[in-house]
């Protein structure tokens, strides 16, 4: 059977071809032993007790063999499947979620994570009992067919073409449910992604949603999704009972057929009574692979559509990749360059960042200033390469970052984001993310700088498993952690974005006191938004407009750039009217 | 793979310890089971309905045999000797009438059981799904999302299967055996005392399936929901993951687990290779046997040729609704598994209950007026909140300050009742929280957290968040009035455009800027502001706080900040130090002597040069 592009799942059935092939002879054994067993029967009925011939016991062995065989093979066949029929699906969902690492940020931010859990739980299931169950009785099946329908031609050549006849009406419809199985599972499908993301965000959202009391509406929500996936499955259910009836309904009437035409036949004499009644029992063997057909074309299809959604991700192109040739830089100095850099999130779309120009000496440190949404943490996302340039280029040491494996650009450019980004897991693997050989001696020091101590005292110390994205942790100790992450590594550049928002001014000069010795020697990008973190800077690049309009120091800015000051200085303009405690104090 | 290796990174928490013992085990199936019945029960009629058309396709597949016999025995004889036509035809139109029968029973089968499944299976979402959204944010916090999405989709997917096909089987198996078993009985009591002796041997093997299955498909439950944790939580943060090389590590933790659940699959399959086909090669067994007696028994003249003949054609009839049944009966451990862990989220209880109907004050309307009395928190054993005494009178705008981790986002929180304090109450105008409805409490207090959640939708639909029913009139005010309408219009696609997965299409003052409208939006009498603007720089910081100076004149507020420009609007300043409150009162009147506040004011100060 064509089923989309069922085929994709090739490789991965391949190294279990030998599993397949003794799954399919079991099963066709068992078939042959299923069928035996009434000639067995009849020989017992026509011999032993007919003709009270001896060779009763005999026989019964036989058949006491053949129904304990038919139960053996049956059981090779399951415990076969056991292996490969989850091997396949172990494998596909493995190189499933290393597709998803290697995809960038910007894939990540397209797709909505419900529908890439569904292709990696939902959907593999289905090609698993596709593989393991509707593959072996498609094939089974297919052999019986062919083999009975032979054999009606062999017995009466007549009566034979009125069981090809009947193959037509069901070929027709049959295809005709291939191709509306297929979008009708493909739609569920989806449905089922989309439900699976407003799971997802209803329990990540979970603080908002309480804080606001939306409980109702987000079930609302949830509800009306749910039942736009009740109504799509229905017609899936629809399709089904449809296509089933007729399968069991022309077999019926070609029986009818049969009847009639041998009732014919015999009374012209053209074919005995025997004939007749040995066609009929014949042809009443192709009802359960015809029968059966229905089922294993819905879990063709289903899987055909899983298959389908999945290689939609296995056949995204890596956008950020190493390069043929791409240098692994083994030692680093320091030196940042961009050059000429523009930046837009989606082609044609609005530039972010349009000819930046900025370098940074090895061991200097950088603050880039600039008002909301100026664009600073996209410049820091193109350093490690989260995202691409669009026009220009980006260097370290003068090598093109591009030009520069992945590993070892990312091996000397750490980074602190502007929302912590901290995993359920213990606190020593989340700081140890990026450099997993560090020693105790090594967190420490970086938990001293980043004025981290707090996770010694934690119930487990280091131990402590952070709640989901750190959220057992107060907003400020989530920062200083995900701080400490960044310099544990001891990487060359170190981009911080913001790094210290939610800290209170005390806990940031103890920060930046630790932080200055350290980026003495390290060549640092930092976002701020306050002038005490600027102080930490050599020198200030201000971004505006997508550009980088001045360097200098923060107090040459402040006196040259309205802008800066505009950003940065507190004093340019009171808030409109006096502040509340005055009014009243007055 | 170790199961160290997949487990240590983890880390350790207090709520790991799950120890199953016999009477657990007894619970967890008379739980299940409740969960099951009472999702049924709605369905009877439909499910009678059900079996009268499967009665209906078993009499007409029945009657397709007799009509061919019919048309050998009568209808040909008849063709040949007096050229009648009429009993062939009148056997053929049988026939024709059989087989439409079946086709339209079938098809109202499968209708009807599929529609009975699919209502269950909305019923189950909706009731699971409304309930994670009761439970409490402790809850939460120990559950995880990746565990909530695993049990309302993996789970209830395992559920799925059963409705949808174990129901059909298990309504056509059961009349089956039931009706041939009565036959067999019927025609010759003794041969159906040796398909019988067959049954003791299916019950055993059928309860240690029973036994063995329920660890294995629990087994499999566990591990999906750990892949599923893993993947969505490693995906969640792929920024972090990439930036930092994680990827090998990842991948080396997600094939742990990825093979755990496989391993565990795998063992379910193989318990039920071992079930299926030993029920099945028990049932041949019994054929041999029959054959064997009755053969003997025929020898002796007790029955005839035609009895035995009989009795194997429906013993076979009789075994395959067996091995049905057997099918039903793994589909059925496969989806208690699933139960199982459902009606354990179902059972949970809120630990921030909602009040009794008796005991619940409906405050219609509230002046905002907040006091905690003698408050301890902790969120495990150890305080957080030591013996907090305080008093907000309506109206008032206080702000919150202190260093990191001294329990401020805390005190909001309980102010916003997402915990109960361990000892102490909290009150919003004398009235205790825990007598408060929450949809009540939620439309008076409202908190806008420290992390700025956005929903994947568009803008508009973020803000609305705050009121539901607002008109875009209404959305548009709120966001001009925090100074958001203007990035907005130039986003392509303007309100309407959608913010991104969890608004990574927009800069994190933006995203801050966004879920301040939506509390503006929302308007309630106490407004809790927990660094609702940490990100934002300093001209659109005041913009902001221009709009809270109209906003908050005659409400409640709580602001938390490290920036003191925004504590400057404040009417009274708490320093919160180690969980406790250390200094009250109006920030000039703190500032005019030495204080803690002093200090950190001038510590401020003298960072903005
Ligand atoms: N993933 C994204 N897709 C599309 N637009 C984005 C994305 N991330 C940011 N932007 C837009 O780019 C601009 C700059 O954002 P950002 O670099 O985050 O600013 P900031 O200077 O505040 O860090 C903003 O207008 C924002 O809306
Ligand atoms: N959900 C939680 N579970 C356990 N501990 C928490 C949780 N939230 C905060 N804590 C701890 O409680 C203390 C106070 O945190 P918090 O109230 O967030 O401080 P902040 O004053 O910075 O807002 C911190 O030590 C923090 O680690
Ligand atoms: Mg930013
Ligand atoms: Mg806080």
């Amino acid at each position: 059977m064509r089923g989309g592009g069922i085929w994709r799942v090739r490789p991965y059935v391949r190294p279990y071809r030998t599993q397949m092939l003794v799954m399919l002879a079991s099963a066709a054994g068992a078939l042959v032993a299923v069928s035996t067993v009434p000639l067995v029967t009849e020989a017992v009925i026509n011999g032993p007790i007919v003709h009270h011939r001896g060779g009763l016991v005999p026989l019964a062995a036989l058949a006491l063999a053949l129904g304990v065989g038919e139960g053996i093979l049956l059981f090779v066949r399951r415990w076969i499947l056991g292996r490969a029929a989850t091997g396949v699906e172990a494998d596909i969902r493995n190189d499933l979620y290393a597709k998803l690492q290697t995809l960038p940020v910007s894939f990540h931010e397209r797709w909505q994570s419900g529908q890439l859990l569904s292709r990696a739980t939902t959907d593999l299931t289905l090609i698993r009992i596709f593989v393991g169950y509707g593959l072996i009785y498609l094939v089974v099946n297919t052999m019986t067919f062919v083999y009975v329908v032979a054999l009606l031609l062999h017995l009466d050549v007549r009566l034979g073409l009125v069981t090809v006849a009947a193959a037509v009406p069901i070929m027709i419809t049959g295809a005709r449910f291939r191709r509306d199985y297929h979008s009708a599972s493909r739609r569920v499908q989806d449905q089922q992604g989309d439900l699976t993301t407003i799971i997802e965000e209803a329990a990540l959202g979970i603080r908002v949603i309480k804080a606001f009391g939306r409980h109702a509406v987000e079930g609302a929500r949830f509800a009306s999704m749910a039942r736009t996936l009740q109504s799509s499955s229905m017609v899936a259910v629809r399709l089904r009972a449809r296509f089933f009836a007729t399968l069991g309904l022309v077999p019926n009437l070609a029986l009818a057929a049969i009847v009639l035409g041998g009732g014919w036949a015999v009374s012209d004499h053209v074919m005995t009574l025997g004939g007749l009644v040995a066609f009929v029992t014949l042809f009443l063997m192709l009802v359960w692979p015809v029968e059966s057909l229905g089922e294993i074309m819905a879990i063709a299809q289903e899987a055909s559509a899983a298959i389908e959604r999945i290689w939609e991700v296995f056949d995204t192109p890596p956008d950020i990749a190493d390069r043929p040739g791409a240098v692994d830089l083994d030692r680093c100095e320091g030196r940042l360059r961009f050059e000429n850099v523009g930046f837009s999130y989606s082609e044609g779309g609005r530039r972010v960042l349009a000819g930046v120009d900025l370098e940074v000496a090895p061991g200097e440190t950088v603050a880039i200033v600039g008002a909301t949404a100026s664009g600073k943490t996209t410049l820091l996302s193109l350093v490690s390469r989260l995202a691409d340039v669009t026009d220009g280029r980006i260097a370290i040491d003068g090598h093109d970052i591009r030009d520069m494996t992945l590993a070892s650009l990312r091996r000397h450019v750490a980074v602190a984001f502007e929302d912590p980004t901290l995993f359920s897991a213990s606190v020593r693997e989340n700081l140890t993310f990026g450099a997993p050989d560090a020693t105790d001696a090594e967190i420490d020091a970086a938990l001293d700088a980043a004025q981290a101590r707090f996770a010694h005292h934690l119930p487990w110390g280091l131990d402590t498993r952070v709640g989901e994205q750190g959220l057992s942790l107060s907003g400020g100790q989530r920062q200083r952690l995900a701080l400490a992450r960044a310099i544990l590594g001891r990487p060359r550049i170190l981009v911080l974005d913001d790094p210290l928002s939610a800290v209170d001014v005390h806990t940031e000069a103890k920060v930046e006191a630790a932080l200055a010795r350290l980026l003495e020697r390290t060549t640092a990008l930092v976002v701020a938004h306050r002038p005490s973190t600027v102080a930490l800077a050599d020198r200030v690049a201000f971004l505006d407009g997508g550009r980088i309009v001045a360097t200098g120091s923060h107090h040459e800015l402040l006196s040259t750039v309205p802008g800066y000051r505009a950003v940065l200085a507190q004093d340019v303009e009171a808030p409109a009217g006096p502040p509340a405690w005055e009014a009243t104090a007055v | 793979m170790s199961v160290d290796l997949a487990t240590r990174w983890r880390g350790v928490a207090a709520e790991d310890a799950e120890v199953i013992t016999a009477p657990v085990n007894a619970m967890l199936r008379g739980r299940s089971r409740r969960l099951l019945s009472s999702l049924m029960r709605p369905h009877v009629r439909a499910l009678l309905g059900a079996t009268a058309l499967i009665v209906g396709f078993d009499i007409a597949s029945m009657a397709g045999p007799l009509m061919v016999q019919q048309a050998i025995d009568r209808g040909i004889p008849a063709l040949t000797r007096h050229h009648d036509y009429w009993p062939l035809g009148l056997t053929v139109l049988g026939l024709v009438l059989a087989g439409a029968v079946q086709a339209s029973t079938d098809y109202g089968f499968t209708y009807v059981t599929g529609r009975v499944g699919q209502d269950v299976l909305l019923d189950l979402r909706q009731r699971v799904f409304d309930h994670f959204q009761y439970l409490s944010i402790a809850f939460h916090e120990r559950y995880t999302s990746g565990r909530v999405t695993s049990r309302l989709t993996s789970d209830v997917e395992a559920i799925s299967d059963l409705l949808m096909d174990g129901l059909q089987v298990l309504a056509w198996a059961a009349l089956t055996i039931l009706t041939v078993a009565g036959i067999l009985v019927w025609s010759d009591p003794v041969l159906a005392g040796v398909v019988f002796v067959a049954a003791p041997f299916v019950a055993v093997l059928a309860r240690w399936f029973r036994r063995e299955s329920v660890k294995a498909y629990r087994a499999t439950r566990e591990t999906i929901a750990l892949v599923i944790v893993h993947f969505v939580e490693s995906l969640g943060g792929i920024r972090a993951v990439q930036a930092f090389r994680r990827e090998p590590r990842n991948q080396e933790i997600f094939a742990a687990l990825n093979d755990a659940y496989r391993g565990a699959t795998q063992r379910s399959i193989r318990l039920v290779a071992v079930f299926g086909p030993g029920v099945k090669a028990m049932g041949n067994a019994t054929l041999a046997g029959v054959l064997l007696v009755g053969a003997i028994r025929v020898e002796h003249g007790r029955i005839t040729v035609g009895v035995l003949a009989a009795f194997i054609l429906y013993l076979r009839r009789f075994l395959d609704p067996i091995l049905d049944l057997s099918q039903f009966y793994t589909l059925f451990q496969a989806a208690a598994a699933a139960l199982e862990k459902l009606s354990g989220v179902l059972e949970e209880e809120p630990t921030v209950p909602e009040p009794t109907p008796g005991s619940a004050t409906l405050l219609t309307s509230a002046q905002g007026r907040l006091d905690f009395d003698d408050v301890t928190f902790g969120y495990r054993d150890h305080p957080v909140l030591h013996h907090i005494d305080l008093h907000i009178p309506a109206g008032q705008t206080v702000a919150l300050v202190g260093e990191t981790g001294a329990g401020k986002t805390t005190l909001a929180r309980l102010m916003s009742r997402f915990y109960d304090p361990t000892s102490g109450s909290v009150r919003l105008d004398g009235t205790d929280l825990r007598s408060i409805p929450r949809d009540v409490l939620r439309r008076h207090v409202v908190m806008v957290t420290q992390e700025s959640f956005l929903f994947s939708r568009s803008v508009a639909d973020n803000i609305r968040f705050g009121r539901p029913g607002a008109t875009d009139e209404e959305v548009r005010r709120a966001a001009t009035a925090v100074g958001a309408h203007q990035f907005i219009l130039s986003m392509p696609g303007g309100y309407a455009a959608s913010v991104g997965k969890r608004g990574s299409r927009l800069s994190a003052g933006q995203r801050q800027l966004i879920s301040f409208a939506r509390a503006f939006l929302a308007d309630p009498e106490v407004l809790i502001l927990d660094e609702a603007t940490a990100s934002l720089d300093i001209p659109s910081e005041r913009l902001v706080q221009r709009a809270l100076l109209t906003l908050l004149r005659d409400r409640t507020a709580v602001i938390i900040a490290h920036r003191l420009t925004t504590v400057e609007i404040a009417d009274r300043v708490i320093v919160v130090s180690d969980g406790r409150v250390v200094e009250d009162g109006p920030p000039p009147e703190l500032l005019s002597r030495p204080s803690r506040y002093r200090q950190l004011h001038q510590a401020w100060a003298d960072s903005l040069v």
